[in-house]
């Protein structure tokens, strides 16, 4: 049972090329360790079973029918789906006879990346939100179309025709335009409502205003058989304005489906020790404190711990940053995220919120939050501009026809109520929410993860990069950096390494490359790897398991991971293992520095690690040793001094830090905590597409602010039509719906991409220093 | 103008009739997919009706 917990797994990262379109998968190297798929099925009634995975790289039609017939190729199986749009598989079937892993199995035999996705932890409020709104739009869009068949038909017979067919298309327009500004308009309505509830003003006060008396004066109109009514105005104006609610809704959703995706996929196994002695493996929030679980060698620890049977070693570096292995004894705790390096452990789940270091954490965390929701966007800013203006000018248009010009108070009511049609703010709605959704469509296919729409204008505004390093600069995972010169030894080594999934083993093998396994290869946990080569005895794995002292190494004062390779009785050979830079971290910090951001290393890991890893990306500033409260006191004296930092980090150790930042970004192997906190994530190994993010988003803001000053452009233009009476419907309709397609159509448009020149120089450098990052390292 | 005693209502019924299959489609999930459904017209076996 164990066995199978750990043994059947759908690495995502190992994934071969998938898609018969030779297209690469999105490949999120975070998902190094699948979970166990039987802890995820569920239960249909009637012996019947479901589960749903999620499914990366399938793409096309080709991809569609090959996971499709091959699951459907499994005994029992009855009934298989995979949605393309969304990349999820659900596969029902029925008797207990198939074993899950079967499935993700055939997917993965196929090339793809597979991983058991857990629906509990998504929510579908905002699908809903956007359903309800789609809704509303089809009814506007409808009404819209129909009134406005009717109103050209007026326009274009005015003078011709007769006053009864007039104001038959009057009544008719009426009914339709009544019900569906009903229908349509709720969502202005309601929030219209609340917001005047609470004393506030929002953009819904005018819009909800400016509909209402459309609809009110156009009646009064229509019954009087006047010349003009504004039906066409009231279901247009709500038309444009759910397009851009409804952009904006999709967004929200996407981002948050998307950052739901993550989390779920991250949905791991853990494997409890029941009462009877027997290891199952079950959803993590299944756990509770002081569930018996039993940590594998070489398995994340998916729960907080505290081992009470044996000792091991751990690597905490997406907790603490510390990027050396630390030793846990008896009573020790495993921190949710660690890997456990040596022998399996037995140990008792604890409760994490009585933790100093993770009450601690989520204390900072709150604070940050609460600094944010301060921020105001810039369509709020907009809005709070435009609606005491907009409805101080009405105000005076009714008063200066009622009084200066003598109109008499039809004409008054006419002209404030046609000035507050006409700036409606169709624009000003559309400005925003169509830009941010064009720019998150083109980060997500350069691999950035927008998880919220304000996060593009706070990324815009920063001026400064404060990162870890541990996990953010470095890959954070072992990568061989010494190894015997010996080409054969290094061959043999990986022979018996490939027979393991132990962390430094896997470098190890990922050094080597593809190759043979040794045939027996015993693996006694947490020692390290033994078999028979060419008829000698070799050994693999830690000083002591190939008969050296263990302190030697400490006398030495050496920080790296360490494994060692005996063939038969000659001396051992030593391999070191170090965390390195992301390949292509020096070209990103370079890029930085050209967009004119200056760059800060803030890490928890110790003062000579930091320093050769700045050294190595080119960053002159780094602080080390820093505990999470530090880090975010370094980013509070960053704002206080007027700065607007932007922070990058992937532990639990940032995520408070990630918080307080003005804006702020984790890779996608971050840990679960920082990937909520963080607003951008970024997928797979290159830090590349940080450029790409810095470079959207200040785009997007560029695009924005040219949409609002057209916006006031237009307001500045059309206002003082209306102040002089000249609205009739035909000038609202063209006004709005030219103001409206102008702003849309700016969104589109490209940014050209940044200097280019420059970019050329960027994507020069990382071979340079991937050379230069070697050799420092063997020469300590 | 007679006409328009036939030409009105036939207009917005069409009207009408468009809108409600759009909302029909719209529950009965067809929107949920739009990939998947670009795909799935060209396999061979999808002329089967759905197990």
């Amino acid at each position: 049972m164990i066995e199978s917990a750990v043994g059947n797994l759908a690495p995502i990262s190992d994934a071969k090329i998938g898609c018969p379109s030779g297209l690469e998968p999105l490949v999120v190297s975070s998902l190094t360790e699948g979970a166990d798929p039987s802890a995820f099925v569920k239960a249909q009634g009637g012996n019947g079973f479901s589960l749903e995975l999620l499914v990366r790289g399938a793409k096309c039609g080709g991809c569609l029918a090959r996971i499709e017939g091959k699951v459907r190729a499994l005994p029992d199986v009855e009934d298989v789906r995979l949605n393309l749009t969304t990349g999820r598989l659900t596969v029902g079937w029925r008797g207990r006879a198939l074993n899950p892993h079967a499935i993700t199995q055939a997917v993965a035999g196929l090339g793809y990346g597979v991983a058991p996705f857990d629906a509990d932890l998504k929510r579908s409020d905002d699908k809903k939100e956007a359903r309800e709104l789609l809704k509303c739009l089809a009814v506007a869009a409808f009404a819209a179309a129909n009134v406005m068949l009717l109103s050209v038909s007026v326009w274009a017979g005015h003078g011709e025709m007769s006053q009864a067919t007039r104001d038959l298309f009057h009544w008719l327009s009426g009914l339709i335009a009544l019900p569906a500004a009903a229908y349509a308009g709720r969502p202005f309505f309601k929030s219209a409502l609340n917001a005047l509830r609470v004393g506030q003003v929002n953009m819904d006060v005018p819009i909800s205003l400016g509909v209402t008396l459309a609809c009110a004066m156009s009646i009064y109109e229509t019954m009087k058989s006047g010349d003009h009514a504004f039906f066409d105005a009231a279901v247009m104006l709500l038309f444009f304005l759910l397009i851009g609610r409804y952009l904006d809704v999709t967004l929200r959703a996407k981002a948050r489906a998307a950052a739901g995706d993550l989390m779920a996929l991250r949905a791991t196994a853990v494997t409890r020790m029941d009462a009877d002695n027997i290891a199952r493996s079950v959803p993590v929030r299944e756990i509770v404190a002081g569930d018996r679980i039993l940590l594998a060698s070489g398995e994340r620890a998916g729960v907080d711990l505290e081992i009470f049977r044996g000792q091991t070693l751990i690597d905490a570096s997406l907790v603490t940053g510390e990027s050396a292995p630390v030793e846990v004894a008896l009573g020790g705790r495993i921190y949710s995220g660690s890997i456990n390096l040596g022998p399996s452990v037995e140990a008792r789940a604890i409760a994490s919120a009585d933790d100093s270091l993770l009450a601690d954490i989520a204390r900072l965390m709150e604070a940050g939050e609460q600094g944010r929701s301060t921020y105001r966007v810039l369509a709020e800013r907009a809005a709070r501009l435009y609606v005491p203006v907009v409805h101080t000018l009405a105000a005076s248009c009714f008063l200066a026809w009622l009084f200066v010009f003598k109109g008499g108070f039809e004409v008054a009511a006419y002209n404030a109520i046609a000035l507050l049609i006409i700036t409606c703010p169709c624009a000003l709605a559309l400005a925003a929410p169509v830009v941010q959704i064009v720019a998150v469509g083109r980060m997500f296919k350069r691999h950035v993860l927008v998880k919220s729409g304000d996060a593009l204008q706070r990324l815009a505004e920063c001026d400064v990069v404060a990162m870890d390093k541990t996990g953010t600069l470095t890959l954070g995972r072992p990568v061989l950096v010494l190894a015997p010169e010996d080409k054969q030894t290094l061959a043999q080594a990986a022979m018996l390494a490939r027979a393991s999934r132990h962390p430094l083993s896997r470098a190890l093998v990922n050094a080597v490359g593809a190759g043979p396994l040794a045939q027996d290869v015993v693996e006694e946990a947490g020692q390290g790897l033994q078999a028979v080569l060419e008829g000698v005895s070799v050994k693999l794995g830690s000083a002591r398991f190939v008969g050296l002292d263990p302190k030697l190494r400490e006398a030495q004062g050496l920080t790296h991971a360490e494994m060692w390779f005996k063939w038969g009785d000659e001396p051992p050979l030593r391999f070191l293992f170090e965390d390195q830079l992301r390949p292509d971290a020096r070209a990103v910090i370079a890029g930085l520095h050209a967009r004119g951001l200056e760059v800060e290393l803030i890490s928890g890991d110790r003062l000579p690690a930091v320093a050769a890893a700045a050294n190595a990306a080119g960053i002159t500033q780094f602080t080390a040793g820093m505990t999470p409260r530090q880090k975010t006191e370094r980013i509070e004296a960053l704002k206080a001094k007027g700065r607007r930092p932007l922070v990058l980090g992937d532990g639990l150790n940032d995520a408070a830090a990630l918080t307080s930042g003005h804006a702020s970004i984790s890779p996608g192997s971050a840990a679960d905590l920082s990937q909520n906190a963080a607003d951008l994530v970024l997928q797979g190994d290159s830090l590349l597409p940080l450029l790409a993010a810095i470079d959207g988003s200040r785009a997007a803001k560029r695009r924005m602010l040219e949409n609002f000053a057209f916006a006031a452009l237009y307001n500045v233009v059309a206002v003082p039509i209306a102040f002089a009476g000249w609205v009739t419907p035909l000038v609202a309709a063209l006004a709005m719906s030219g103001s409206s397609i102008l702003v849309t159509l700016n969104a589109l448009r490209t940014d050209p991409p940044f200097r280019a020149h420059k970019r050329r120089k960027d994507t020069a450098t990382p071979q340079g220093q991937a050379n230069h990052a070697g050799p420092a390292v063997v020469a300590r | 103008m007679d006409v328009l005693v036939y030409l009105i209502p036939a207009a917005l019924g069409l009207g009408a009739l468009g809108l409600a299959a759009f909302l029909w489609s719209l529950k009965s999930g067809q929107f949920d997919d739009p990939k998947g459904a670009a795909h799935r017209i060209l396999l061979d076996e999808s002329d089967k009706p759905l197990p």
